[in-house]
């Protein structure tokens, strides 16, 4: 049976647990490692990573979801940070740009960027190759316009489009 | 933006208790309009009530060909399902066009249907606006309007509806199933996108601490025919300035039948109903596709800023409707 005949108004518990609007402590697990910090329920992830945890390879451009320097991956997936609240992430895996290396090798993506020039100013590039590794996954990297595609939601301001594209290319193409 | 509590929830009826015993308490999906919004100071709640724990994720056959999307289904999930891509295409177009993949992943369909408009005054808590601070009056009939409707509005709000997928959705008669303080109720989507009239802060018949559960689209076999076309000024990562779902039932070069519905121009997701009829019984050719967009904008209101979207509209119409149908388009 599919979810309209499932019967409604299971009762409800008295009342929901509230947290905050004080700090409160949470526990998230960055890059693998759980790590425990007081926050306000309305800080973002972007600000706890950034301003807490001294993960500051995300990067805030916007604040309001339209440039995705700030994509990071919840649960595997590339989202905004400064749309999420820091405490909604409790219990999820949360993944940096600070993650992808392994030790001092960097991840291809990474070494990807550097060899094709992928990059001017570099405030976009976290969340470029953090958008970059997602995409592949998501096997929507067939050719220069699908990559074009489900990358806009990264904006360059320095307009490193071709080389960023580039760079995707190589990886996908190694793989 | 203001200091917030936070409840998480992992029962549909505790995420209604908790949000219908307390005006101050909002939902929270994915927060893709709900976190912009507050940080902006246009949204205040006191607490906000997480809803992604709730088991309201999954997308579903329906023994008449349709389907039933879950709430907290992802806009990617949903855009992805084989049973989107293949029965109804205009819709799983109308998501993948919308917003970027990292939007997609957070933002899930029943916070689609209730995102808000994205209109530079109702977004600037200082500016007067109608449907924030009802009464204070409109900055965009004589503002920056170039973005906003031209169908659907009043002198108190010319707001366009952002969302892309409840095009495709209002042209397939698509339900809104809730949960509310008053058990289940189930919405036709044309129903629940309400018009602003002299009360633009009403855009839906819900009630505070009604949830949305899910989304029933009714079986359609030719919605197999279907597409989405959206206009916009860049190519991505950005709303529409027009867009069109349509689908069609073609035999012999004749219309048999035909769903039409327009995004970008409207105060809601609007169904080309006067199009429709003109078209239904017609040769499928450049013509009639031309005399059916001039009839359904014949109401177009517009300003000096938006009068170019009356004449997109048609044209995207025309373009949606030839691409579908295979006719060679004249010009
Ligand atoms: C930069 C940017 C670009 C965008 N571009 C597009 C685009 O091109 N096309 C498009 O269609 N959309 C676009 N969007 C809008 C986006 O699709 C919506 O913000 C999103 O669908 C909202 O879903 P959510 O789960 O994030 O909702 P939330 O932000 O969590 O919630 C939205 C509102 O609905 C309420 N709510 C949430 N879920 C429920 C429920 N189940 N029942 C009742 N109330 C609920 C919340 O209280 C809140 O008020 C864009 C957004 C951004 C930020
Ligand atoms: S800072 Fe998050 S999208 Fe710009
Ligand atoms: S490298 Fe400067 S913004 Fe992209």
């Amino acid at each position: 049976m599919s979810a309209p005949d499932i019967p409604s108004r299971a009762p409800a518990r008295a009342v929901l647990p509230e947290r905050g609007p004080e700090p409160v402590r949470i526990t998230l697990t960055v890059n693998g490692v759980d790590r425990a910090v007081e926050v306000e329920p309305r800080v973002s992830l972007l600000d706890a990573l950034r301003e807490r945890l001294d993960l500051t390879g995300a990067k805030k451009g916007c604040d309001q979801g339209t440039c995705g320097a700030c994509t990071v991956w919840v649960d595997g997936r590339r989202v905004l940070a400064c749309l999420t609240l820091a405490i909604t992430c409790e219990g999820r895996e949360v993944t940096t740009i600070e993650g992808l290396a392994e030790g001092d090798e960097l991840h291809a993506m990474q070494s990807a960027f550097i060899e094709q020039d992928a990059f001017q100013c570099g405030y976009c590039t976290p969340g470029q190759i953090m958008s970059a590794v997602a995409l592949l996954k998501e096997g929507h990297a067939s050719d220069d316009r699908e990559i074009a595609e489900w990358m806009s939601g990264n904006i360059c301001r320095c307009a490193a489009y071709p080389h960023i594209r580039a760079a995707i290319r190589t990886v996908r193409d190694r793989a | 933006m203001r200091p917030i509590s936070y409840s998480r929830a992992t029962a549909v009826a505790d995420a209604v208790a908790a949000v219908a015993a307390d005006p101050t308490s909002d939902f929270l999906a994915g927060g893709t309009t709900e976190v912009d919004l507050l940080r902006q100071n246009v949204l205040l709640p006191r607490r906000l009530v997480d809803i992604n724990d709730l088991p309201l994720t999954g997308i579903e056959d329906r023994p008449d060909g349709g389907l039933y999307i879950g709430a907290l289904a992802r806009m990617s999930e949903v855009a992805e399902a084989p049973a989107v891509r293949e029965r109804f295409p205009m819709v799983a177009e109308a998501l993948v066009l919308g917003a970027s993949a990292q939007l997609r992943h957070m933002a899930s369909m029943g916070g689609n249907m209730m995102q808000r408009v994205r209109c530079g005054y109702f977004r600037d808590a200082s500016s007067p606006c109608n449907k924030r601070d009802p009464g204070s009056g409109c900055g965009a009939l004589d503002g920056f309007n170039r973005g906003h409707a031209v169908l659907g509005v009043s002198e108190h709000c010319i707001a366009t509806h952002p969302s892309d997928v409840a095009v495709p959705l209002v042209a397939l008669d698509a339900r809104i199933h809730t949960e509310g303080p008053h058990g289940r109720q189930v919405h036709a989507l044309d129903d629940f996108f309400l018009l602003p009239g002299a009360t633009p802060h009403l855009e839906h018949p819900l009630e505070h601490g009604e949830l949305v559960v899910g989304i029933e689209v009714p079986g359609l076999a030719m919605a197999r025919s279907s597409c989405y076309l959206k206009v916009r000024d860049r190519e991505s990562y950005e709303f529409a300035l027009t867009s069109v779902a349509a689908a069609v039932d073609l035999a012999d070069g004749v219309i048999r039948d035909v769903r039409l519905a327009l995004g970008g121009v409207a105060t809601k997701p609007w169904r080309a109903r006067r199009a429709e009829e003109l078209l239904r019984g017609a040769p499928a050719d450049i013509g009639a596709f031309r005399r059916a967009a001039r009839e359904e904008l014949a109401a177009a209101r517009t300003t000096p800023l938006n009068a170019f979207k009356a004449e997109l509209a048609r044209r995207t119409v025309v373009r949606a409707l030839a691409t579908l149908t295979g006719t060679e388009h004249a010009s």
